[in-house]
């Protein structure tokens, strides 16, 4: 196979690495912050349910999360879903990350003064705005650093698709590998990964730079 | 006449407090505290650490619920007791109440990723929905009474204390209560910072701002108050004039503001 042609399909698989990517973080950090406020909720069922979900998703392989995902509706109702493939990846990621991220959301919300409810509380804000308006942009400056390292951490762990033998860059360069007995498709896709992440921290720097105008 | 006499009087009553308690975990806080506020009083609560002081703000700011007892503000009852327990009154009630007041913390807490005049302009326009021009008038010209009006786009961090304390109060002041608390305003500067802020409370009570103001300060709380509360171990032990709590019989009074003259 000519250099070209191995360019233009790990090329290929980098557009899927890159939806997969994208599309866990559109999903998972919303409902990350749902599942941290679960964990920091004043019911006890909601509060433990959280907490199990959490210790799951964090105290097993994500490899066995993405198989159990996807072979979960065939397995335990019978259902053969066709083209479930991509969304049973991006279900297992997001439901994967999300847990991660609702503890960096805990840990930036749990560290915010009292002080900032208890003025906003006296100004009138409700609870809503007090969130959303003072509290959680404060969070997020605080706990960027922790999510890029997450989002850094996401962009290798696409990767892990090629058990569902989604066609996405590892799963190409690894094909390629064992058709050409060669190296060189492995080291070209860890070239990309490499240069995929320096932008992301590229841009994750970026987006603490415009948050660096206050203290 | 007498009968007029009394409803005028009330009328001028901004709060009322009855019998308020107040304990955490069996402690009681404040034992049985009852105060009312005429409009334009300045009133000072004085007394040793622990004694209840920012308690009472607290819970008469409803930062704190309280045990039992009667709050009210303007005649409108914020929370009264009802077999044994206290009760609050409904939400939308509570939030009428809650533009009566206003309150300066001792930290500031100031909105640190807002500039001065957003911290200042924000509530107005978010919570009271007044048009952002308005509000933006009204914080340019609360910013110049407190000598602040080049400081309206510097961001909190490049404040000095006594310049983000002056914020807090011009932040309070923008939602225009009719009585503003002052949690030890003067209790997180330092020395020689006191003095800007202590300043701007008595330009506000020239005006004849109502407030009331746990304080430190005593020299302050003489020149300024028109009565000046003690209070020690959750109770209000001695009330006055000023003249008369710094000529107080009371041991313990003479005792508290003695080790401040020393």
């Amino acid at each position: 196979m000519s250099v070209a042609t191995m360019l233009m399909q790990l090329g290929k698989g980098m557009i899927s690495t890159a939806e997969i990517f994208f599309l866990t973080l559109l999903f998972s950090l919303p409902l990350g912050l749902l599942v941290s406020f679960g964990r920091m909720s004043k019911n006890g069922l909601v509060r433990g349910i959280s907490k199990f979900y959490i210790s799951i998703m964090r105290g097993t392989p994500l490899m066995l999360q993405l198989l159990v995902v996807y072979f979960a509706p065939y397995y335990l109702f019978g259902l053969n879903l066709r083209g479930y493939r991509f969304p049973a990846i991006i279900l297992a990621f997001s439901i994967n990350y999300a847990a991660y991220f609702a503890e960096i959301y805990r840990g930036g919300i749990e560290s915010m003064a009292v002080g900032q409810y208890e003025a906003a509380k006296v100004l009138g804000y409700n609870k809503v705005q007090t969130f959303f308006k003072i509290i959680l942009p404060q969070v997020i400056k605080r706990i960027l650093p922790s999510i890029t390292n997450e989002t850094i951490t996401l962009v290798k762990d696409t990767s892990l698709a090629f058990v569902l033998a989604q066609a996405e860059m590892f799963t190409m360069a690894k094909q390629i590998a064992a058709k050409d007995t060669s190296m060189m498709p492995l080291m070209v896709a860890g070239l990309f990964y490499y240069v995929f992440n320096l932008l992301v921290a590229f841009v994750m720097e970026r987006i603490e730079k415009s948050m660096s105008y206050y203290r | 006449m007498g009968m007029r006499g009394n409803m005028e009087r009330d009328s001028n009553i901004l709060l009322e407090i009855n019998h308020m308690r107040k304990g955490f975990d069996g402690l009681h806080v404040l034992k049985d505290i009852s105060l009312s506020v005429r409009e334009g009083e300045v009133i000072s609560i004085i007394g040793p650490s622990g004694s209840g002081k920012s308690t009472l703000l607290r819970c008469a700011t409803m930062l704190e619920t309280m045990d039992g007892g009667e709050l009210s503000y303007l005649g409108e009852k914020a929370a009264w007791e009802e077999d044994g327990r206290c009760v609050y009154a409904p939400k939308s009630k509570l939030k009428e109440i809650h533009k009566h007041f206003g309150l300066v913390f001792q930290n500031f807490n100031l909105f640190p990723h807002y500039s001065v005049l957003k911290n200042i302009i924000d509530a107005p326009v978010s919570v009271d929905k007044i048009p952002k021009k308005e509000a933006t008038e009204r914080a340019e010209k609360l910013l110049l009474q407190l000598g602040l009006a080049d400081k309206a786009d510097a961001y909190p961090y490049q404040l000095s204390g006594g310049q983000q304390q002056r914020v807090s109060i011009a932040r309070a002041l923008a939602l225009q209560p009719k009585i503003l608390f002052f949690d030890e305003p003067t209790s997180a500067l330092d020395p020689e910072l006191t003095g800007e802020v202590l300043k701007v409370i008595k330009q506000l009570a020239s005006e004849h701002m109502t407030m009331i103001i746990v304080t430190h300060e005593m020299q302050f709380a003489r020149e300024l108050s028109d009565r000046i509360i003690f209070m020690e171990q959750g109770l209000i032990q001695a009330e006055g004039s000023p003249e008369e709590i710094f000529a107080s019989d009371n041991e313990r009074v003479r005792e508290f503001i003695g080790k401040f003259q020393s």
